[in-house]
């Protein structure tokens, strides 16, 4: 099957330090990959670098085929690269229906209209409702989202992110600092993405990554270390070292 | 469309019709209060129309900086540019249609929007005010060395508009120039109250409250932010046409600091983003700049100090931004 989404032989030092060193992964439309790694594995550099925010010193990211390494972080999202956020970046002061009105908008090219309201753009307003209706925040969604829940937020910038329509969706913890009792509204939500996403999805909870993932990439020290099923992975002798040894210091420091 | 889907959108509709109405009060308040001060102050009609044209510099300092939260103490250079476009096209080029100047200084305005916004979206925060604080003053220098064209220090002189639509004399009392100015104030306002509620004006509240978000929806804020510029340099360009022709001179004064910095205090005076408490802060604060200097000449300028001291301190949300949270906390209290 042909790849949506490939990055090549990515690399990227800081001063002495190779963060992103030699990563080349490929992507098919409907594969669930779950990426993971200790702390300070490159993870955060990796997407960094995927979304258009840093420059690689050297390969290739391509989307559909195409080189993207010299677009814009605006242009990859335009082309169907669309990320969700580690901590919430939602407008509070805004309403959830407005910011996937806005996200609608926006991937329809109508964002810069200067006249109507999209209150009274009822195909505008259709797709909102049915897509906070699925992620069970339509009763919210004229509430200020400063007014809502953490878990449901989470859920929003999940909204936000498929109103894009996205061919390859990056998800950055989609479920960090969500209590407990929220978690499986939010795996829910996972469950039903559209079959023919490419979903790459940065965790660190491993029962999340085990239930989402068919396909677990394991990052450590800038190089992919494991690349497979998630019942192989526990069973990789590098990959229980590199979170033996960082499990080790973690405890060393505590 | 569902059932569920048709509910959120009349329940949209509803919240829509409110702010319908609400334009239309803002408007019957705008013309309402121009009877009040017409009937009030039939002999300092020029008081009225100066502040109409300063209302109008504030309200496009808002779409900036209330909307877009880009910080500037510059704005009067889109007013200036604005005034001195629609002067030096009647006194050089003999354009003396009302309407014609107008177009000049919305056309000038919206120019100076454009180079300020090139230059002041460069930066962000601090580096942004500074930048425009350079900017005012480099406009300022600038016009005061290109005297030839703008009467340098002595202002410009000579402008002599036309009968308004071949018909209204712009009269010794000020009437003509008064109406003109607040049919401007009105239309602006209306296009204004469109726009801001448009997705372009949603698009830029969003990039006022995370730019990086807005970039991660595949928008550009920057390109979001020059057109906004160029609409309140049109905006500023407006009032300092409407300052030029009812004056018939402009001076350097329309390109100052002062008028930059007080256009700054007057939004946050009534209260940033939002179109009505923009008109509020113009209104409270030239009235209060009159009363004062008139009653103590040599103090008023501490009294409008510590005017502002008391707002910021005790209704940070500006005049019309309390009031305004009041009555709405009020209006959900069950009764």
């Amino acid at each position: 099957m042909s790849a949506i989404f490939e990055v090549r032989n990515l690399k990227r030092a800081f001063g002495g330090l190779a963060v992103t060193n030699d990563v080349s992964l490929a992507m098919a439309p409907g594969d669930r990959v779950a990426l993971i790694g200790p702390n300070g594995a490159g993870k955060t550099t990796f997407v960094d670098i995927v979304t258009g925010n840093l420059a690689p010193d050297s390969g290739d990211v391509l989307l559909g085929g195409e080189s993207v390494t010299r677009t814009d972080a605006i242009g990859r999202v335009r082309r169907g690269l669309v990320r969700s956020f580690q901590v919430t970046r939602l407008f509070q002061e805004m309403t959830p229906a407005e910011h996937v009105a806005l996200a609608i908008l926006q991937r329809d090219g109508e964002a810069g209209r200067m006249f109507g309201h999209f209150l009274m753009m009822p195909k505008v307003m259709a797709e909102v409702g049915e897509l906070l209706g699925k992620l069970g925040l339509r009763e919210l969604m004229h509430r200020r989202v400063a007014e809502i829940a953490y878990g449901q937020q989470r859920l929003l910038e999940i909204a936000v992110a498929l109103a894009l329509k996205p061919k390859v969706l990056l998800l950055d913890e989609p479920a960090a600092g969500v209590p407990q009792s929220d978690t499986g509204r939010i795996e829910q939500a996972l469950a039903d993405l559209p079959a023919d996403l490419a979903v790459l999805m940065i965790e660190h909870d491993m029962d999340l990554v085990f239930r989402f993932a068919k396909r677990v990439i394991v990052l450590a020290a800038g190089t992919i270390i494991f690349d497979g099923s998630p019942s192989d992975v526990t069973k990789d002798p590098r990959v229980r070292e590199a979170y033996l040894g960082s499990y080790a210091n973690a405890g060393h420091a505590a | 469309m569902t059932m569920a889907t048709m509910n959120d959108t009349l329940a949209g509709a509803r919240g829509k019709g409110r702010k319908f109405g609400r334009d239309l009060a803002g408007l019957a308040v705008i013309l309402g209060l121009a009877v009040v001060g017409y009937l009030l102050f039939p002999n300092n009609l020029a008081l009225l129309t100066r502040i109409t044209a300063i209302a109008l510099l504030v309200l496009s300092l808002d779409l900036v900086t209330g909307y877009c939260g880009v910080a500037t103490l510059g704005h009067a250079a889109l007013f200036g540019t604005g005034a001195y476009a629609s002067g030096i096209a009647a006194v050089h080029f003999g354009i003396t249609d009302p309407l014609l100047m107008l177009a000049c200084g919305i056309l000038g305005g919206a120019l100076a929007g454009l180079v300020c916004g090139v230059v002041i979206l460069r930066a962000h925060g601090l580096p942004q005010l500074v930048l425009s604080i350079a900017l005012i003053h480099l406009f300022h220098e600038f016009a005061n060395k290109a005297s030839s064209w703008t009467g340098g220090s002595d202002g410009l002189a000579g402008i002599a508009p036309d009968p308004l639509l071949g018909h209204f004399e712009f009269d010794l009392w000020g009437r003509t120039a008064y109406v003109f100015g607040i049919v401007l104030l009105a239309v602006v306002f209306t296009i204004l109250r469109l726009i801001v509620r448009s997705p372009f004006g949603m698009l830029c509240r969003g990039i006022k409250e995370d730019p990086v978000r807005i970039r991660a929806m595949g928008a550009s804020p920057k390109l979001a932010l020059m057109k906004m510029y160029v609409i309140s340099g049109a905006v500023a360009g407006t009032g300092g046409a409407l300052n030029a022709i009812s004056t018939q001179v402009v001076g350097l004064d329309s390109l100052s600091f002062t008028l930059s910095a007080e256009s700054l205090v007057m939004v946050v005076l009534g209260g940033t983003g939002s179109l009505f408490g923009a008109l509020t802060g113009t209104i409270v604060f030239m009235f209060f700049e009159d009363l004062v200097s008139a009653a103590n000449p040599f103090h008023w300028l501490t009294m409008v100090g510590a005017l502002l001291i008391a707002v910021v301190l005790f209704a940070p949300k500006g005049l019309y931004g309390t009031l305004a949270g009041l009555a709405s906390r009020w209006r959900r209290t069950p009764r």
